[in-house]
């Protein structure tokens, strides 16, 4: 009974402050922009501004909820919460600290894998049943990115898998008691840290979305909520993502002195940071650069660093 | 890649720059004397209409914004019956102003003109007209110019030289 309460506990906090995070983080993003872009960002609503989202919440809650016509409505209604759920479900995993978490697989990193690759379905769905040549674009944008960038996602977590020798994210955080994964696998955490971005398709890889030249990419046609799914799917995607790379590479809730959980919170909020800091400072790449690049630079250095990891495994043991 | 990291490093940099921005609202922007805002009508240092209805800044409004009707007083000069200028139209574009012979029409710095009703945008005679002269001061137009209207005859503008009599001129 007493555990039941726990995992309960444990499951709705978890969802409620991811909520609540991926929400504010909208508001620390366009602070962060504003403020590396010389400007301030919104400051008006609140203190600093932090009741933006309060506003722009009820504003998406107000809009016209909008299905084209010649929309396929069954798979357009479908298309938003799949990415909501996913990013989701894959949080599930994520060891935030020791006793929180709300399930611990011994697949876990599989599972995180699997369901950021179910994701796609979301992004090439939308595109396809919203029937607008903008966002069957970005949906055939999104398929082939995903595609290419999957391949060694996966691949680039290998070197973490055999020097940690288990997929159960936990046993990976402890693996790094000694010695965080970020230096011996720092191929793994360049190429994983790429294809994580790809994958949550932000700035400079939101080839899909591509504002000036696809519309909206495969979220032309939606409007009200159902963008606002879209929206919180990607915000959680960046956490995700965020959350992944600190347990893999930067030893999780490890850390002296301060409580594993704001070690876990801290270190999640600083790759955040960075990946807003990237989205400030480049340019998205043209998209047979993005193809190349994933094909023929980033796979090539994922197999390498799986060699050299493999070699170095077998030599010590 | 290394490419990369620099922009990285030189945007990061920039949170320490000093911002650009003006909060409006709070802080006034620094608007410069020509700047081509709400437009009003002056008049001359006597304190009569500049306004000649000539109707040049009607023609020359590229949005048809501008209407007006001329009439005359009693002295035979002539003035705007109404004058009428729709805001909700106008794109400042100051051609009204170019085209004015009597530095009538003027675009002034102020351009906090909001309203929630779309009809308190069309301004009429006695919403444009200011007491003062604007840009100009000390000019007026029938002081310098040759017409002649009650109280002031062909000959007596500033720097004019009486009308050549052509009975003096016959042999």
């Amino acid at each position: 009974m007493n555990e039941w309460a726990a995992i309960w506990v444990n499951l709705i906090l978890i969802l409620a402050v991811l909520f609540a995070f991926s929400a504010m983080l909208s508001w620390i993003e366009r602070r962060l922009l504003g403020l590396w872009q010389d400007r301030y960002g919104p400051n008006r609503v609140g203190p600093f501004g932090v009741l933006q989202i309060v506003a722009d919440s009820i504003k998406l809650l107000t809009k016209e909820d909008w299905i084209p016509p010649f929309a396929d409505r069954a798979v357009f209604v479908l298309a938003p919460a799949i990415v909501a759920v996913t990013t989701l479900l894959a949080f599930a995993v994520v060891p935030i600290a020791p006793g929180i978490g709300v399930v611990d697989l011994n697949i876990g990193l599989l599972f995180f894998l699997a369901m950021s690759s179910l994701g796609v379905y979301s992004i090439v769905l939308g595109g396809w049943a919203s029937n607008n040549k903008y966002s069957l674009l970005g949906g055939f944008r999104a398929a082939a990115q995903m595609l290419s960038y999957e391949v060694f996602m996966g691949l680039a977590l290998m070197g973490v898998v055999m020097l940690a020798g288990s997929f159960n994210l936990r046993d990976i955080v402890a693996a790094q008691e000694n010695l965080w994964f970020c230096i011996p696998q720092i191929l793994g955490l360049a190429t994983f840290a790429v294809a994580g971005i790809a994958e949550a398709r932000r700035l400079p890889f939101d080839l899909p979305e591509s504002e000036n030249e696809l519309v909206a990419g495969f979220h032309t046609e939606y409007s009200s909520m159902k963008f606002g799914m879209f929206f919180i799917g990607e915000y959680v995607g960046i956490t995700l993502i965020s959350a992944m790379i600190v347990t893999l590479f930067f030893g999780g809730w490890l850390g002296p002195l301060l409580p594993p959980l704001v070690w876990f919170l801290l270190k999640t909020f600083i790759v955040i940071v960075c990946f807003i800091l990237l989205r400030a400072a480049l340019p998205r790449p043209r998209y047979d650069q993005l193809m190349t690049y994933g094909w023929k630079v980033m796979l090539p250095v994922t197999l390498v660093n799986l060699l050299i990891t493999g070699a170095v495994v077998l030599s010590a043991a | 890649m290394w490419n990369s990291l620099k922009t990285m490093w030189i945007v990061f940099l920039h949170m320490f720059h000093r911002r650009a921005t003006i909060q409006y609202p709070d802080e006034k922007p620094n608007i410069p004397p020509r700047w081509r805002g709400r437009i009003i009508l002056s008049r001359d240092p006597d304190g009569e209409e500049r306004c000649v209805a000539c109707y040049l800044c009607a023609a020359a409004c590229p949005v048809d914004c501008i209407a007006l009707q001329a009439t005359e007083d009693e002295h035979e000069r002539r003035y705007p019956e109404f004058f009428r200028i729709n805001f909700s139209r106008c794109i400042f574009c100051g051609y009204c102003e170019e085209a004015c012979p009597t530095d009538a029409i003027q675009l002034t710095p102020d351009f906090e003109m909001g309203e929630y009703n779309r009809k308190n945008l069309v301004y009429e005679k006695e919403d444009l007209l200011i007491d003062g002269p604007g840009k100009y001061p000390g000019y007026n137009f029938y002081r310098v110019a040759g017409i002649t209207i009650g109280g002031k005859n062909k000959g007596e503008a500033e720097n004019e030289a009486p009308p050549v009599d052509p009975h003096s001129l016959l042999p």
